[in-house]
C-alpha cells in the first residue's frame, strides 16, 4: 500500500490536469524522468533527420561534378545538418540525460523547478518545429541581382547560410527570402530552452543534493552537468544578442554587420565563436561525464583521479571561453591575436589530456567487462584522442591556415562530436537502458551496432583528413574531377551508409528490447552510484526516502568492503541490503508529495513560434496571438500553486 | 593491362592514395611560405603520431590485458596517484611549449611584408577573383600571373561577402573582407601553374570560385606585362566572324558589366571580369571552366546553369551570335 498524495481537483484558469496515462499525461507532465524520455525521443528523431540530410550530402559528393542536388539544395542541406545535429540532436540528447539522471544521482525527488523544466522541453520542441517549418514556408534564392537556371525547390528553401551564418552572406542582400530568418529566430527560441534548463540544473545541483552529498561526493556526470549549465548560462546570451543583430539587420534595416552602413562582418565572427567555442564543450562535456561513470563500473575500480577529472572538466569549461579566435586564424585578425589564441588553444589540450590519462588509469589494472556501454566508452577514448590530436594541429596557426575551411576540419570535429560526444551518448543510452525501462537490451545487437558504427565512422571521417589536406574545401557543392579527390570521397560516402546501417541496428535493438528484453533487475551492472540503488524502471517518486550519502560511490561501498590488499570483498550484508532496498524502493513508507502536472508550460512555450512568424511576416495578428498565449501561460502559471493542497486519497500500486 | 581485377583494384587504391597529383594539395609546397608551414605541420604531425601510438597503445594494451577472464581476481581499488597527475600535466605542457616556439616565430615571419615585393591587389567577387597590378596598370581576372622566385604581396578585400584566398602550394589562406584590407604573401620556386580556391563559404557557387596562379620566368613575366598593358588587336578584318562577334559584344548588353580596354570608351570598374586579354587566360567563369569553344558555348547559352546565382544574365543569344562572340573572344590576346 503506497500513499501517493493526489491533488484536490481545483479550478484555476483550467482544471488541473489529472490523467496519469495517455497523451495528456505526457503533455502536462512535470516529472523529470518523463521529460527526459521525451527529450531523448525528440532528439533522436532530429538525429535521424540530420542523418538523412548528411546522407544526401554524401550522395552528392560521391562523385565529382555530380548533379544529384542543386547548389541551393546542397547549401540548405549542410546548413540544416549542422544546425540540427548541434541544436536539435546532441544538445537535447544531453538534456535528456541531465533531466533523467541528475535528480537520481544527487538523491532528489525532482529538479528544483519542475514546471520550468517542462517549459524548456516545450520551447525546444516548438523551436525545432519552427525551424523545420522553413521546409514548408521558407523561401531562398540568388543574391540580389543574381540569376538561377531553375526555381529553388522546397528542399532548397531551408536556411542556406551555414550553421555559422557568416555575415554578410547570411544577410538579406546575399541570402534573400525568409529561410535565414527561420534560422536566426529558430536558434533564438532554442537558446531560451537551453538557458532555462541551465538555471534549473544549476539551482538543482546547488540546493537539492541529498544529505551527505557534498560536492566532492557528486558523481562526475553530475559535475559535468554543472559545468555545462554554467557554459550555457554564460555563452548563450552572447549568441542571443548576435542573433538579434542578425534579425534586425535582415528585417529592420540596421547595419550591425554591413560594411556599407559602418558595420563589421568580423564582429559577427567574434560574437558567434565567443558562443561557438564554449558550445563545443557544451556538446562534449556530457559525454565526458557519461564515460566517467561507465569506465569505473565496467572496470570494477573507482575512477582514477576523481578530483583531477572534475577540475580538468571545469578547467576546460573556463579556458573554453578564451580560445574562440582559433576559428578565425585565416580571418582578419593580427599576428599577435593569432599567437595569443594559438597558445591558449594549446593550453586547453592539457586538461583534456589529463582526462584521457585518468580514464586510462581507471581501466589500467581493472577487470574489464566488455559490455556494449564499455565498448562505446573505450571507443570514445580512442576516437576522441584522434580528434584531440588533430585539434592540436589546429593550434599551430600557420598549419591551420592550410587546414581551416577544408575537410580536415570536418574530420577533426566529427572525431570530437561523433567519435567523442555521440559514442559517449550511445554508451550512456546502453548503460542506463535497464534503469529507464527495467529491461535489458540485447547484447549481441549492441555489439553489432558498436562494430558497424566503429567501422563506418572511421571509413567516413578518417579519409576526410586526407581529403582536406589534398585541398577539398568545406561546403563544396561540387569538386572538379582534376582535383583527384573522387576515390576517397566515394569511400567516405560508403562509410556514411554503414553508419546509417548501424543506427538501424540500434533502433531495432531498442524497439525489441523495450518490449521483449529480459527483466534487468535494479542493479544489473553492480554499479557504484546511487541511481542504481532504486528499482528499475525508476518509480515515479525516485527515492522512497531521501538517501543519506556517506562517501563517493556510496552505493558501491554499501555493497563492498576492501581487504588488506585493497581488493573489494562483498559484504555479508550486501544481498540482504539489496533485497531490502528493492522492497523499500517499491513501497515507500512515507507519504510522497510530487509536483503536480500543469498545462501552462506548453501554453507559454507555444506563444514563441507565433512571435517568430510575426517578425518574419511583419504580422500584427500573429504577434497578438503569440503575446496572448505567453500571457495566459505566465498568469496561469503564476496563480497556480506548484503543489495543490493534499487530500488523503490513497491508491494501490 | 591488368589481367586480374584484384591487381587493378589494389593499384587503383595505391594510385589514388599516394601518387596522383592533386592540384590543391597542401602537402606539396612549391614556395618558401608554404614550405615553412609544411615543416611546422610535419613536426607537429610526428609528435602527434608519437602521442597517438603511446596513448592508443596503452588503451589497446589495457583492453586486451585487463579484459575480464575466468578467474580474474577483483582489481585493487586505486583512487589515483598525485605523482602521475603532475607528470601527465607537465609532460604535455613541455611538448606544447616546444611546438609553441616555432609556431609563434612562423606566425610573425609569414605576416611580415617582404622587401621589394611585387604588389598585387586581389578583389573578391561572387564568384571570381579580380587582380590588379597597381605598378603596371593591369586589371585581370581568374588567372594571377607572378614572376618566379620573387615575393608577391597581395593586398586583398572583398566587393561583397567574405571570401578566402587559397593557393595551397604557395601559402595558407587569408580572408577577403568587405571594408577592410588583408594581406598575404606568395612566392613560387619555379615556373608552374597552381590552383587557387575560395575557402570560405560565400553563397550559391562557392565551390566554383576557383583560380589559377601562373608563375613565370622574369623574361616571360616582363613580356606578359607588356602585352597586358597594350590593347588587344583592334582592327578586325571586315566581315569576319570575329568582327560580327565584336558587334554582338557591343550590342547584346555585354558592355553593361564587362570592359575590354580600347573597344569602348569605358572608364572605371565594372562588376564583371575585364576581358581585354581574355584569350590568354586558360580558364574563365571563376576558373570553373577551361577556356575552350565547347565550354564557352555552354556558358554563353545559360551562365546560371553552370554557376547558380551568377550575376551574368542569360542574354538569349542565338547559336550564330554565340559562335561569333566566341570567335571575337578568341582574338583578345
Amino acid at each position: 500500500m503506497t500513499k501517493i498524495i493526489q491533488p484536490k481537483k481545483q479550478s484555476n484558469i483550467f482544471k488541473r490536469p489529472s490523467s496519469e496515462t495517455g497523451i495528456w499525461s505526457w503533455i502536462t507532465t512535470v516529472d523529470h524522468k518523463r521529460i527526459g524520455i521525451m527529450y531523448g525521443y525528440a532528439a533522436f528523431f532530429f538525429l535521424l533527420v540530420g542523418g538523412i540530410e548528411a546522407l544526401l550530402l554524401r550522395i552528392q559528393l560521391a562523385s565529382p561534378d555530380n548533379n544529384f542536388l542543386s547548389a541551393a539544395e546542397y547549401n540548405a542541406m549542410f546548413t540544416m545538418h549542422g544546425t540540427t545535429m548541434i541544436f536539435l540532436a546532441i544538445m537535447p540528447i544531453s538534456a535528456a540525460f541531465f533531466n533523467y539522471l541528475l535528480p537520481l544521482q544527487i538523491g532528489a525527488r525532482d529538479v528544483a523547478f519542475p514546471r520550468l523544466n517542462a517549459l524548456s522541453f516545450w520551447i525546444f520542441i516548438f523551436g525545432g518545429v519552427f525551424l523545420y517549418s522553413t521546409f514548408l514556408f521558407g523561401t531562398a534564392g540568388a543574391p540580389e541581382g543574381g540569376y538561377l537556371a531553375e526555381e529553388v525547390s522546397r528542399l532548397g528553401s531551408a536556411p542556406n547560410g551555414g550553421w555559422f551564418g557568416y555575415q554578410p552572406n547570411a544577410g538579406m542582400k546575399y541570402s534573400p527570402g525568409t529561410a535565414m530568418d527561420y534560422w536566426a529566430i529558430g536558434l533564438q527560441i532554442l537558446g531560451i530552452a537551453s538557458l532555462v534548463s541551465a538555471f534549473n540544473f544549476i539551482t538543482t545541483i546547488l540546493n537539492m543534493r541529498t544529505k551527505g552529498m557534498r560536492f566532492m561526493r557528486m558523481p562526475v556526470f553530475t559535475w559535468m552537468t554543472f559545468a555545462v549549465s554554467f557554459l550555457l548560462a554564460f555563452s548563450l546570451p552572447i549568441i542571443a544578442i548576435a542573433l538579434f543583430y542578425v534579425t534586425f539587420d535582415r528585417q529592420f534595416g540596421t547595419t550591425f554587420f554591413l560594411t556599407e552602413g559602418g558595420g563589421d562582418p568580423i564582429l559577427w565572427q567574434h560574437l558567434f565563436w565567443l558562443f561557438g567555442h564554449p558550445e563545443v564543450y557544451i556538446l562534449i562535456l556530457p559525454a565526458f561525464g557519461i564515460v566517467s561513470e561507465v569506465l569505473p563500473t565496467f572496470s570494477r575500480k573507482p575512477l582514477f583521479g576523481y578530483p583531477a577529472i572534475v577540475f580538468a572538466g571545469f578547467g576546460i569549461a573556463f579556458i573554453g571561453f578564451g580560445v574562440w579566435a582559433h576559428h578565425m586564424f585565416a580571418s582578419a585578425i593580427s599576428p599577435v591575436a593569432q599567437a595569443g589564441f594559438g597558445l591558449s588553444t594549446m593550453v586547453i589540450a592539457v586538461p583534456t589530456g589529463v582526462k584521457i590519462f585518468n580514464w586510462l588509469g581507471t581501466i589500467w589494472g581493472g577487470k574489464l567487462s566488455m559490455k556494449t556501454p564499455m565498448l562505446f566508452s573505450l571507443g570514445f577514448i580512442g576516437m576522441f584522442l584522434i580528434g584531440g590530436l588533430s585539434g592540436v594541429t589546429h593550434a599551430i596557426v600557420p598549419a591551420d591556415t592550410q587546414q581551416t575551411d577544408t575537410y580536415y576540419v570536418v574530420a577533426h570535429f566529427h572525431y570530437v562530436l561523433f567519435g567523442g560526444a555521440m559514442f559517449g551518448i550511445f554508451s550512456g543510452l546502453y548503460y542506463w537502458f535497464p534503469k529507464v525501462w527495467g529491461k535489458m537490451y540485447n547484447e549481441t545487437l549492441g555489439k553489432i551496432h558498436f562494430w558497424l558504427m566503429m567501422i563506418g565512422f572511421n571509413l567516413t571521417f578518417g579519409p576526410m583528413h586526407w581529403l582536406g589536406l589534398q585541398g577539398q574545401v568545406r561546403r563544396t557543392w561540387v569538386y572538379a574531377e582534376e582535383t583527384n579527390l573522387a576515390f576517397w570521397n566515394l569511400i567516405v560516402s560508403i562509410g556514411a551508409f554503414i553508419i546509417a546501417l548501424s543506427i538501424l541496428v540500434f533502433m531495432a535493438n531498442w524497439i525489441y528490447s523495450r518490449r521483449k528484453g529480459p527483466e534487468a533487475g535494479f542493479d544489473p551492472w553492480d554499479a557504484r552510484t546511487i541511481e542504481w540503488s532504486i528499482p528499475s524502471p525508476t518509480p515515479v517518486w525516485n527515492f522512497s526516502k531521501a538517501p543519506e550519502v556517506k562517501s563517493l560511490d556510496d552505493f558501491w561501498h554499501m555493497k563492498y568492503d576492501e581487504d588488506e590488499e585493497g581488493r573489494p570483498v562483498k559484504r555479508d550484508t550486501a544481498d540482504a541490503l539489496l533485497l531490502e532496498l528493492e522492497e523499500e524502493g517499491l513501497n515507500p513508507k512515507e507519504d510522497i508529495e510530487l509536483p503536480n502536472p500543469s498545462y501552462f508550460p506548453i501554453i507559454l512555450a507555444s506563444g514563441l513560434p507565433f512571435l517568430g512568424y510575426a517578425v518574419i511576416y511583419k504580422s500584427l495578428p500573429l504577434a497578438i496571438v503569440g503575446v496572448l498565449l505567453i500571457l495566459i501561460g505566465s498568469f496561469g502559471w503564476g496563480t497556480e500553486p506548484l503543489e495543490e493542497e493534499f487530500t488523503e486519497d490513497t491508491e494501490n500500486e | 593491362m591488368f589481367r586480374h581485377k584484384k591487381i587493378y583494384w589494389l593499384s587503383f587504391i595505391f594510385l589514388s592514395s599516394c601518387i596522383e597529383d592533386a592540384p590543391l594539395d597542401s602537402l606539396s609546397p612549391a614556395g618558401p611560405y608554404s614550405r615553412s608551414i609544411d615543416e611546422l605541420f610535419w613536426l607537429t604531425f610526428w609528435i602527434a603520431v608519437g602521442v597517438f601510438v603511446i596513448v592508443q597503445g596503452a588503451l589497446l594494451f589495457s583492453v586486451f590485458y585487463f579484459k575480464e577472464r575466468e578467474g580474474s581476481p577483483e582489481p585493487k581499488q586505486i583512487h589515483g596517484n598525485n605523482f602521475l597527475e603532475i607528470l601527465w600535466t607537465i609532460i604535455p605542457v613541455m611538448i606544447l611549449a616546444a611546438i609553441a616556439v616555432p609556431t609563434v616565430q612562423t606566425i610573425f615571419d609569414l605576416a611580415r611584408e617582404p622587401e621589394d615585393a611585387l604588389k598585387i591587389e586581389v578583389i573578391g567577387h561572387q564568384w571570381w577573383f579580380e587582380y590588379k597590378y597597381p605598378d603596371f596598370g593591369i586589371t585581370t581576372a581568374n588567372v594571377l600571373v607572378i614572376p618566379e622566385d620573387q615575393p608577391v604581396r597581395l593586398e586583398m578585400w572583398s566587393n561583397d561577402v567574405l571570401h578566402n584566398y587559397w593557393v595551397p602550394k604557395l601559402n595558407g589562406k587569408k580572408y577577403l573582407v568587405p571594408g577592410q584590407k588583408t594581406y598575404l604573401n606568395l612566392q613560387a620556386d619555379s615556373p608552374e601553374e597552381f590552383w587557387a580556391q575560395c575557402g570560405e563559404y560565400c553563397g550559391l557557387s562557392h565551390s566554383k570560385m576557383r583560380g589559377r596562379v601562373i608563375s613565370m620566368t622574369e623574361a616571360d613575366f616582363a613580356s606578359w606585362v607588356e602585352n597586358e598593358q597594350s590593347y588587344a588587336e583592334k582592327e578586325l578584318p571586315e566581315s569576319s566572324l570575329a568582327a560580327e562577334g565584336q558587334l554582338v559584344y557591343l550590342n547584346a548588353g555585354c558592355t553593361q558589366c564587362h570592359v575590354i580596354d580600347g573597344v569602348w570608351d569605358v572608364q572605371g570598374d565594372r562588376i564583371a571580369p575585364n576581358l581585354t586579354h581574355f584569350a590568354n587566360r586558360n580558364v574563365f567563369a571563376g576558373a570553373a571552366l577551361k577556356n575552350n569553344r565547347e565550354n564557352l558555348t555552354k556558358w554563353l547559352a545559360n551562365p546560371a546553369e553552370i554557376k547558380p546565382g551568377t550575376f551574368m544574365p542569360n542574354l538569349e543569344l542565338t547559336e550564330k551570335e554565340i559562335n561569333a562572340l566566341i570567335a571575337y573572344l578568341g582574338t583578345l590576346k
